[in-house]
């Protein structure tokens, strides 16, 4: 194995969550200062640790993926590799110049124009000017913006900005590049496009530590990856390992759902199971394109208190973490008021119009305004082949989102044998 | 200090210059005159009010002359002082996704005040013309005198910079301890009143220089105007209070810097 290029031993990170907002007023300072002699000392405070104990080494070279729930620790490892934020505990030794990409765009002005932000963001990410300037042609074709470079970037397309955004960064060459999901960015042409150029990123011999949802991406590019549980590693390996690791963590999640600790929200209520099956069959069972589906959800009321006018939402992602449909009692004029310990919603979409892959669910239940409970990633599934159109055949189709129903005929106008 | 860091960022703090100041007079009618009306519209109301109904003493320059000259200084410390209070606070986007030496952001708030300097100073040109007032051997120390204005500038910045990431009540104290200052420095009236006074009660003079902007508006006023008298130990003791303050301010900013990503 090469030399290692980045090496962390013991890594922890606290953060204090007692406190509404971190900054105080001076007022509160010297309260907390006069009054010392007669309380505690200030740490009494809730505290969490983001990441604990945390020890790896990757090599030169390597391409490693960090995967793992929200609230895992991955974008607080990033940061603190990325040197934005000191660790508590522990210790980091990077052995190369450290370029990082924790999102695309930083720094960029809205009232600056494409090409003044191309030197301001590739400065911003460390790169110098005659570099930014030998590179300026490549990206602005790479995001394929020539046109509107000298227009301010307030003018730019939500598309336009992200490709400019991703472009500069793309150019950044760093000897060790640290990624937070930077890919979900644009339409699928353009994610291909970045995808493409991760994948030079990586084979370039340089050290790449990449964050992303998209499992997919990480399988692609990565050799090793790298799966944080609470803070925690749980597995550092090869990459198929780890992956099938965490997709059996988020599939198996029904038995977990009531167990997940990182859940915001009052919880009056609290989701403890999801069932997703199709509606003439059994939980557990295979969900196919075109099925009546049915979506379960199940609660628990544990502090006794009743809810009035609950709204329940079941949001569905794809792989790439893009929202697909979101499943809501409220605005299909169904009302939900409950006292009872426990119970269950059921959800039922006629003909699932999802393209068969990989979904991952949130939940969320909220009462006016206040929200009661709030699972992200609560559960993972899979849309197979179906036949979604009732002719008999099954459906291979891997783009776009959804199907809709539809119906086709042919009209045809004169004829090419002429009038008889 | 960790200053050779700070070198090696030294296109950014350019590219951040140059962005405060593109930016700043976008979408604004009269764009750059602002540099020049502000200094000089405070200088006719100073110039009326204090000058000529308060009948204040301007050390026998013309008062419209003596008020601009002093404003200039003036105006570039406290908008230096109030862009680079809220700079760090309002880099939070770039604190929080990417690492460079923290220094470069008020420092940068600072540094770009010196372009609205510069487009005001021709003023001053045309206002010595029109009085016929000709500067002597003095305005070779003018460069050094914009120097000490700007360590005071960063100096105070840097101290309030990093407090306000703490204590956003800086927020509401900078404004306020803008107008103090300026009623305590020697813009509106000369510092020759004051230390008069000051004498009379056996204080030296250069006492008033503990205020670092005292030395710098008396002493672009001899470097311009030509003062009959150098304004010697006021400029050396404030030359001594802006070091201490922006050696203390480096060291402060330095000490709390690495939370500002969690606190921020």
């Amino acid at each position: 194995m090469s030399a290692a290029a980045i090496r962390v031993e013991g890594l922890s990170k606290m953060y204090l969550i007692g406190e509404r907002q971190p900054y105080k007023s001076l007022r509160e300072s010297i309260m907390r200062a006069l009054s010392k002699p007669f309380r505690g000392e200030p740490g009494d405070e809730a505290t969490v640790w983001a990441l604990k104990d945390v020890s790896l080494e990757i090599g030169e070279g390597e391409v490693v993926g960090l995967i793992g729930r929200n609230g895992a620790g991955k974008s607080t490892l990033l940061k603190i590799l990325s040197r934005i934020t000191e660790p508590t505990e522990g210790r980091v030794e990077l052995h190369g110049r450290v370029g990082s990409l924790l999102e695309v765009g930083t720094g960029f002005h809205q009232e600056l124009t494409g090409r003044e932000n191309i030197y301001l963001n590739g400065a911003i990410l460390g790169m110098r000017r005659a570099e930014i300037a030998r590179k300026f042609d490549e990206i602005v074709d790479f995001a394929e913006v020539e046109r509107f470079i000298d227009t301010p970037v307030k003018h730019f397309s939500t598309g336009m900005y992200l490709r400019l955004a991703f472009a500069v960064a793309a150019h950044l060459e760093p000897e060790i590049l640290l990624v937070d999901e930077v890919l979900a960015v644009g339409d699928a042409a353009f994610q291909k496009k970045c995808m493409g150029k991760m994948g030079d990123v990586a084979r370039g011999g340089r050290t790449v530590l990449f964050v992303s949802h998209n499992l997919a991406a990480v399988q692609a590019l990565c050799q090793r990856a790298v799966l944080l549980r609470s803070g925690r590693m749980h597995l550092y390996g090869g990459v198929d390992e780890v992956v099938s690791t965490y997709h059996a963590e988020i599939s198996s999640a029904e038995a977990s759902l009531s167990a997940r600790q990182d859940r915001q929200g009052d919880q009056r209520l609290v989701v403890s199971k999801l069932h997703i099956f199709p509606l003439r069959g059994n939980p557990g069972d295979t969900v196919r394109t075109g099925d009546d589906t049915v979506f379960e959800l199940y609660y628990e009321n544990r502090c006794g208190q009743s809810v009035r006018n609950l709204e329940v939402t079941i949001g569905i992602y794809d792989f790439l973490g893009r929202a697909m449909t979101f499943l809501e009692n409220a605005p299909t004029g169904v009302r939900i008021d409950t006292d009872a310990e426990s119970g269950s919603f059921r959800c039922v979409v006629p003909k699932l119009p999802l393209i068969p892959g990989q979904y991952v669910v949130n939940l969320h239940l909220k009462e006016h305004m206040t929200i009661i409970d709030w699972v992200q990633q609560a559960l993972a599934f899979t849309v197979h082949d179906g036949d979604f159109f009732g002719t008999g055949k099954q459906t291979f189709t891997r783009v776009g989102g959804v199907f809709v129903p539809q119906s086709w005929a042919h009209r045809a106008h004169g004829s090419s044998q002429g009038e008889p | 200090m960790r200053l050779g860091e700070l070198w090696a960022y030294r296109e950014l703090l350019y590219f951040l210059i140059w962005r405060d100041v593109k930016v700043r007079y976008k979408q604004t009618v009269l764009g750059a005159a602002w540099a020049i009306l502000q200094p000089l519209l405070t200088a006719a109301v100073f110039t009326l009010f204090f000058g000529r109904l308060a009948g204040i003493a301007s050390d026998g320059m013309p008062y419209p002359l003596f008020s601009y000259v002093g404003l200039l200084a003036w105006t570039f410390f406290a908008q230096g002082l109030t862009q680079s209070s809220a700079s760090v606070v309002g880099s939070a986007q770039l604190i929080t996704k990417v690492y460079f030496p923290r220094l470069v952001i008020p420092i940068a708030a600072v540094l770009s005040g010196f372009v609205d300097l510069a487009v005001a100073f021709p003023v001053v040109v045309v206002m010595m013309w029109h009085y016929h007032v000709w500067p002597g051997l003095a305005l070779l120390a003018l460069p050094c005198l914009v120097l000490l204005g700007l360590v005071a500038a960063v100096g105070v910045g840097l101290w309030l910079s990093a407090l306000n990431v703490k204590y956003r009540d800086v927020r509401y104290v900078v404004p306020f301890l803008v107008q103090i200052w300026l009623f305590v420095t020697p813009v509106i009236y000369p510092a020759s009143t004051v230390a008069a006074y000051l004498e009379g009660w056996g204080i030296p003079a250069w006492v008033l220089g503990l205020n670092p902007m005292a030395g710098v508006v008396e002493g672009f006023r001899w470097a311009l105007l030509g003062a009959p008298t150098t304004p010697g130990p006021l400029i050396a003791s404030s030359a001594v209070t802006g070091l201490v303050l922006l050696v203390s301010g480096i060291f402060y900013f330095r000490s709390v810097e690495r939370s500002f990503a969690d606190v921020v």
